[in-house]
């Protein structure tokens, strides 16, 4: 150990692809298992909220876009940044949980592992839940999943890294973007993987990282009309989390209740819609209706 | 132009003077005996008496329901459920004709629709389920799906059978037994279906049918079921969905809707007034999926209105039983005032209103086609589903706009797109937010085809492959 200085690192939002603070100022301290104080984390606020549902929604046309192809790449470039600093990671985790070492390693490991299970999910979910569908009359008629738009998600408390990465990799796969409110008592693993993310060609503002208190901004993002999904895996208040289905049911979300465990399909599946399409094959449906 | 000489459906279903509640098998009365009366919405008479479920009525069919599902219906093989639901779908067909007519009495439509329509798709999507009963594991949603257990299932007016067969099939092939809510104002073929039930000796307590109006379907969703599957207004869905928070009940909702039916320059035009006409007057436009929203692109805006407004002068609105009617009978007087009201504050607004020059009865729940033209995208009849034969007409100029037009709502349940470009036509169908687009075509519905909603218009498909995860663990 030399008697060099360390440059300490501000963990701050990851929002729109840049680094912002908490627009609010405010900051909280965030400490280890054992008490040690690790960090400030910047204290999202409800602007802050809004801020990062409007820059997923702007990113969610243009990334649902892209090809699955694309989307499959960025995905495993994400996991090539992650293996390139994994041992920064473990370091973090085991700062955050107080895991040993090993045990941290490996989970990010597994993480790393997620994005590329994901990775190649991009140019295949659709063809396994979608398909032609034998209709009785000349159409051609065809189902495909659509992604739901933009996916408010409320990370695990407990598992801070893999626990996001399990709820974030599905719904991007799928082509919606995502509001994630990281970890509430641990969320310097999450910020710090804003950074893989903002280096992995992953386009800004479609994956939005906020820290700060879950009873605070949750609701915020529960009620917001331009959410479309809510994955409550992170609430572990079963009233807070009853309070914000009800919230999301003002506007008819999408809502993943705590507890819910799911095969990477069930993930994939929870974020996206089937859209139908009829077409006529042959002129004689083209003539219309019944009229 | 010819006059057309009534053809009135001579078949005349038996309809009973009154019927209970179907509970385990058995008709019952309610608990506390309450009744209520079915009304032909185009005479305004009372065709029947029937009771109305309360609480202890709805605990008594959920329970009866838990019986068959652990007893008899959940240990069934697939096969052998099946093979009941293949047996519904033939009796179904066997008295298609009676079913067809007494829908009409009950509801209003005319007999052309259900005749062609409503029924003959009901018995299909039995049919169709049949064959998954055991087929279940080869769904591609997991390798062992598993039944729910018991649903409770609410379901509109203006398609009772066919809702109804969207509802049970699927949740009976799926090992499910069903506790379903007809809507007050037309549980006639409900009610004759589980006498079809009895005749196909269907285990008792499978198929409970319990008539009533909003508190007995509130009761269901409280109630002690697995799952709730609605269908019917955004208002309601949205309280089931609040009802249901935080407790471990699964749901599917199938909403409102105000579709936009999109007709490029380049569409075959007579073939788009046609889908015009149907999207939004097929079944008095009593439709969640109606093309409610014309929008239509500004350089043959003109020649579409008046091929619209000459095709529109030529359908025949009257006696739902004339085989020759287009346009029967609103289904009930709420619901026509609703469409007076909402239609008022379109002429309030500035729209301008068109109606056809048609004599109504004099007596029951009638209202004129109606076009209105010069609409925005601000106005009450641009936003507001008002579930009528009322078209609200808007113009684009470029593709891009016709699709910001068709997106703006809050709805997303279908669309329509009119070119004879198709690349044109999958450019459109990828941007539309809606869970069914028509493309060429308005209002086509099949068993083999999953349908439902996006953002408000609720979440969760019925029919194909796709509509079996409503009803299964897996």
């Amino acid at each position: 150990m030399s008697d060099r200085l360390r440059v300490k690192k501000t963990y701050k939002l990851y929002v729109g692809g840049k680094f912002p603070r908490s627009e609010s100022g405010r900051s909280y301290p965030v400490s280890g298992p054992d008490g040690t104080e690790l960090a400030n984390a910047a204290l999202a606020s409800r602007k802050d909220a809004r801020d990062a549902v409007a820059a997923a929604r702007k990113a969610q046309r243009p990334w649902a876009g892209q090809t699955a192809y694309l989307r499959g790449q960025i995905l495993y470039r994400a996991a090539e940044m992650l293996e390139g600093r994994a041992g920064q990671f473990a370091e973090e985790l085991a700062d955050a949980t107080g895991a040993e070492p090993g045990q941290a390693l490996s989970t990010v490991e597994s993480a790393i592992d997620r994005l590329v299970h994901y990775a190649g999910w991009t140019d295949k979910y659709a063809s396994v839940l979608g398909g032609a569908n034998p209709v009785a009359g000349p159409y051609f008629n065809h189902t495909k999943p659509e992604p739901l738009g933009v996916v408010a998600v409320v990370a695990p408390q407990d598992d801070p890294l893999l626990g996001l990465v399990e709820a974030v990799a599905p719904a991007i796969a799928a082509g919606n973007t995502v509001v994630v409110l990281a970890s509430e008592a641990k969320p310097l693993p999450a910020l710090s993987f804003g950074e893989v993310l903002a280096t992995s060609d992953l386009p800004g503002g479609v994956v939005n990282l906020l820290s700060g208190k879950v009873a605070e901004v949750a609701p915020h993002l529960a009620a917001h009309a331009d959410v479309n999904g809510l994955d409550l895996g992170g609430v572990a208040d079963a009233d807070l989390a009853a309070g914000l289905e009800a919230a999301a049911a003002e506007t008819l979300k999408v809502v993943r209740r705590p507890g819910k465990a799911g095969s990477p399909l069930d993930l994939l599946r929870q974020w996206t819609e089937y859209k139908t399409v009829w077409h006529p094959a042959g002129m004689a449906a083209a003539a219309g209706g019944a009229y | 132009m010819f006059e057309y000489a009534p053809a009135p459906e001579s078949v005349r279903p038996q309809i009973n003077e009154h019927y209970g509640l179907f509970v385990d098998g058995e008709f019952v009365d309610a608990e506390d005996g309450a009744v209520f009366k079915s009304v032909n919405p185009s005479t305004e008479e009372a065709l029947f008496t029937v009771a109305e479920a309360g609480e202890a009525d709805v605990a008594k069919a959920v329970a009866a329901a838990r019986r068959a599902q652990e007893a008899v219906w959940g240990p069934m093989s697939g096969s052998e459920r099946g093979k009941y639901l293949f047996r519904i779908a033939r009796l179904l067909q066997e008295k298609a004709r009676e079913f067809a007519v007494a829908e009409s009495l009950d509801n209003g439509k005319p007999i052309k629709e259900t005749r062609d329509f409503d029924v003959p798709t009901a018995a299909q999507h039995f049919f169709y389920h049949a064959g998954w009963a055991d087929k279940l594991a080869y769904a591609g949603l997991g390798p062992d799906p598993r039944p729910l257990g018991v649903v409770g299932q609410v379901i509109p007016w203006n398609f009772p059978l066919l809702m109804l067969a969207w509802k049970i099939a699927p949740a009976l092939a799926c090992g499910n037994t069903v506790v379903l809510k007809p809507a007050e104002t037309t549980p006639l073929t409900a009610l004759m279906f589980a006498e079809l039930c009895q005749e196909a000796d269907l285990p008792a307590g499978v198929v409970n049918i319990l008539p009533g109006a909003g508190a007995t379907g509130a009761a269901l969703v409280d109630s002690a079921v697995d799952k709730i599957a609605f269908t019917g207004s955004t208002a309601v869905g949205r309280a089931i969905a609040r009802t249901v928070a935080g407790s471990t009940k699964r749901l599917t909702l199938e909403l409102g809707g105000k579709a936009a039916n999109i007709v490029f320059d380049d569409a075959p035009l007579d073939q788009a007034v046609e889908g015009i006409v149907n999207g939004i007057f097929f079944n008095q436009g009593h439709v969640c999926c109606a093309g409610s929203r014309l929008l239509v692109q500004e350089s043959v805006a003109d020649e579409v209105l008046e091929r619209l407004k000459a095709r529109v002068e030529t359908l025949r609105v009257g006696d739902p039983l004339d085989k020759n009617t287009d346009i029967g009978a609103i289904n009930s007087a709420e619901q026509l005032s609703r469409i007076r009201a909402l239609t008022e504050t379109g002429a309030g607004e500035g729209a301008e209103a068109w109606q056809p020059a048609c004599d109504l009865p004099e007596r029951g729940f009638w209202f004129r086609p109606t076009v209105f033209t010069g609409v925005q995208q601000s106005m009450r009849i641009a936003q507001e589903e008002i579930f009528g034969p009322v078209l609200s007409v808007l113009t684009f100029r470029t593709p891009d706009e016709a699709i910001a037009k068709a997106n703006n709502t809050p709805y997303g349940l279908s669309a329509g797109v009119w070119t004879e470009k198709g690349s044109k036509i999958l450019w459109a169908a990828e941007r539309l937010r809606a869970g069914v687009v028509w493309a060429n075509t308005f209002n086509q519905f099949d068993a083999a085809s999953p349908f439902g909603g996006l953002k408000e218009s609720g979440y969760g498909r019925e029919g194909g492959r796709q509509g079996l995860e409503a009803y299964l663990d897996v």
